[in-house]
């Protein structure tokens, strides 16, 4: 037999019910809908948290003081933690694979500019800050790159401080207080929006030896490190490690690599995905429970006609493929009908909520169809083996 | 050539045995005209079965053309079937959602025919057998005579070498009954071996052989 009178005739067998091969195949589509829409939407979510975090750059490496040990205590709590300090930064910076380093501190302060007061964050960075966090200047220029330990008093401006501050007037050369101390302001930032409730625009951005007078510290809250890209950040993460064992005596550090946190983001945020998929799945497996009544219907009604096949000198293995040829031809017409009713459906939500993205990916699409005929087949099965096994004699006698 | 040799079948029917078939041998030559007659019950359906590949004896042997057929596995009798055996039912077992080119074309295309040669050979067959003008309609919309015209030329489409007609006109009406019998005696004309089942005697009288079957045994054979 011929593939496309093959088709043909399992075509015509499910063109000759059209309203039950309709609803038979609108279960499948449904199913296979919901399952693209959902994982359109899972890798939506997916995409969207990925482009957050690595809005800062994918090549960075955080350092934080005290270990996270195995006792679950923080070694932090512990009193021989040695800090942080900017010195730590500085033999960091040396090392060749780290293109540039950043000491931080962070605190809370008020900023006066004339009689605008505002409290706001206050990050006690330095000059490669803006490089590292890939953090655009809008107007004027950022720290300038001054000995860490004689840092001139200047701010820079978050473009909310900003607006908020001066609105439309002139910032630059202004002085401003920070803390009750002076402080000029040489430039403003670009807008980054906000990252898991940080909001870098409502902040001000002083060098981080200034900070820690200001808020009466002596160590560093983090170092940030962006290294090359031709050096794997584990390798990195452990020169890293050594430099600071030397200089600590110890391990009372955690070094994070974005690229870890970003494996084990994604591993989540893929985990979630295939979670929400396999929910659809759930429905396609009921439209595979409608594919397999409607086919076992089917085969009784027709049991005369697989008698006639046989007579026609028809194998049982022909009869077996006709019947599962059928079923899979309804289950992935119904799975078309899905693709589109899915990729609508997350097209349609996304023109509802903007905010709540969706990415349909091809690799998604192509499976969900396969999965969609696979179903049909599995349905088909049962059905197909009992017309297959039909004593020809007894099948014909059925009028 | 059919020869069929001490062909016993036996069905169960409830925990009690009953012998369709019991001990049954006969011959039939190429171009032969039967009638297979007899009260229901008497088993000629049965035999017909059996001579068409459709069932398998309990024990006796068949030779068909030269091929013990009765050895063959399943599928190379469906393969004997396909090739030298035409059936025409009762009930036309026609297609409901086919035409009737579609239903007369359904063996050469389940044989793997190409189309354009299909064609061809439908178109003639329409013509020969007087439906020309039907080819387009679909079974519930042809009388009975024109269904079991549809049904005969599907039987012989593949050029078998025997046709087994079971009652083939058991669902007419009178005339369109002879029409049928003529058709098939015709094609007898040509060579084609015909064996007929059926409980009409003067549909049995025209044939040139009559086998008479009691209770699974060829009573009568002349």
């Amino acid at each position: 037999m011929q593939v496309n009178d093959f088709l043909r005739y399992t075509i015509y067998g499910v063109r000759a019910q059209r309203l039950r091969s309709f609803l038979t195949a609108l279960g499948i589509g449904v199913g296979i809908g919901a399952v693209v829409l959902l994982t359109s939407l899972g890798e939506g979510l997916h995409h969207f948290v990925l482009a957050e975090f690595t809005q800062f750059g994918t090549n960075l490496i955080a350092i934080n003081p005290g270990k996270v040990t195995t006792h679950g205590i923080s070694g932090a709590l512990v009193s021989n933690v040695r800090p942080l300090t900017i010195e730590d930064t500085e033999s960091l910076k040396k090392l060749p694979q780290i293109l540039d380093a950043v000491s931080v501190v962070q605190g809370n302060a008020a900023i006066e500019a004339g009689s605008h007061q505002r409290r706001t964050t206050i990050y006690g960075v330095d000059a490669s800050a803006s490089r590292v966090w890939r953090f655009g200047v809008a107007a004027g220029r950022f720290l300038p790159d001054d000995p860490p330990r004689a840092a001139r008093s200047f701010a820079v401006l978050g473009s909310k401080v900003r607006q908020e501050l001066f609105g439309s007037t002139q910032a630059l050369g202004i002085r401003v207080r920070i803390g009750g101390e002076l402080f000029r302001v040489i430039g403003s930032m670009e807008s980054k929006g906000q990252l898991l409730g940080f909001d870098l625009d409502d902040a001000v951005y002083i060098p981080a030896s200034k900070a820690l007078a200001l808020f009466n510290r002596e160590s560093l809250m983090e170092i940030d490190l962006l290294h090359s890209t031709n050096s794997s950040s584990t390798v990195v993460a452990e020169k890293v490690r050594k430099v600071l064992v030397g200089r600590h005596g110890s391990e009372d550090f955690t070094i994070t690599t974005q690229e870890k946190m970003l494996d084990v983001l994604g591993g989540v945020l893929g985990t979630l995905t295939i979670a929400v998929g396999a929910l659809g799945g759930i429905s396609l497996l009921v439209g595979g429970v409608g594919i397999l009544t409607i086919m076992s219907i089917a085969v009784n009604e027709r049991t005369g006609e697989i008698g006639l096949l046989r007579a026609l000198g028809v194998g049982r293995n022909q009869i077996l493929v006709l019947f599962l040829g059928e079923a899979v031809v309804l289950a992935a017409i119904g799975g078309l009908a899905g693709l589109g009713l899915g990729i609508g459906g997350s097209w349609f939500v996304t023109l509802l909520v903007p905010a709540l993205p969706s990415h349909t990916s091809w690799g998604y699409v192509v499976s969900a169809e396969l999965l969609a005929a696979l179903v049909g087949l599995l349905a088909g099965v049962l059905p197909a083996r009992r017309a297959a096994r039909m004593h020809p004699v007894e099948a014909l006698r059925t009028e | 050539m059919i020869h069929l040799q001490h062909i016993e079948r036996i069905f169960l029917v409830g925990d009690e045995e009953v012998h369709a078939l019991s001990d049954v041998s006969m011959t039939a030559s190429d171009g032969e005209y039967i009638a297979i007659m007899g009260p229901s019950g008497s088993g000629k359906s049965s035999l017909l079965n059996i001579i068409g590949l459709l069932d398998r004896p309990d024990s006796g042997s068949y030779e068909l053309d030269g091929i013990k057929v009765s050895e063959l596995e399943e599928e190379q009798q469906a393969e004997i079937r396909r090739h030298k055996i035409g059936f025409v039912f009762q009930f036309f077992h026609l297609v409901p959602r086919l035409t009737a080119f579609d239903n007369i074309a359904l063996p050469l295309m389940l044989s793997g025919m190409k189309q354009e040669e299909r064609q061809v050979r439908v178109t003639a067959a329409l013509t020969a057998f007087g439906l020309g003008n039907r080819a387009g309609h679909r079974p519930d919309q042809l009388s009975g005579g024109q269904r079991q015209r549809v049904a005969i030329a599907r039987a012989t489409i593949m050029q078998p070498s025997v046709i087994l007609a079971d009652e083939p006109t058991g669902n007419l009406d009178r005339s369109s009954g002879v029409e049928v019998a003529e058709i098939l005696e015709e094609l007898n004309h040509q060579g084609i071996t015909l064996i007929m089942v059926t409980h009409d005697p003067d549909l049995g009288r025209r044939a040139r052989r009559q086998i008479l079957m009691v209770d699974g045994r060829i009573e009568n054979d002349k």
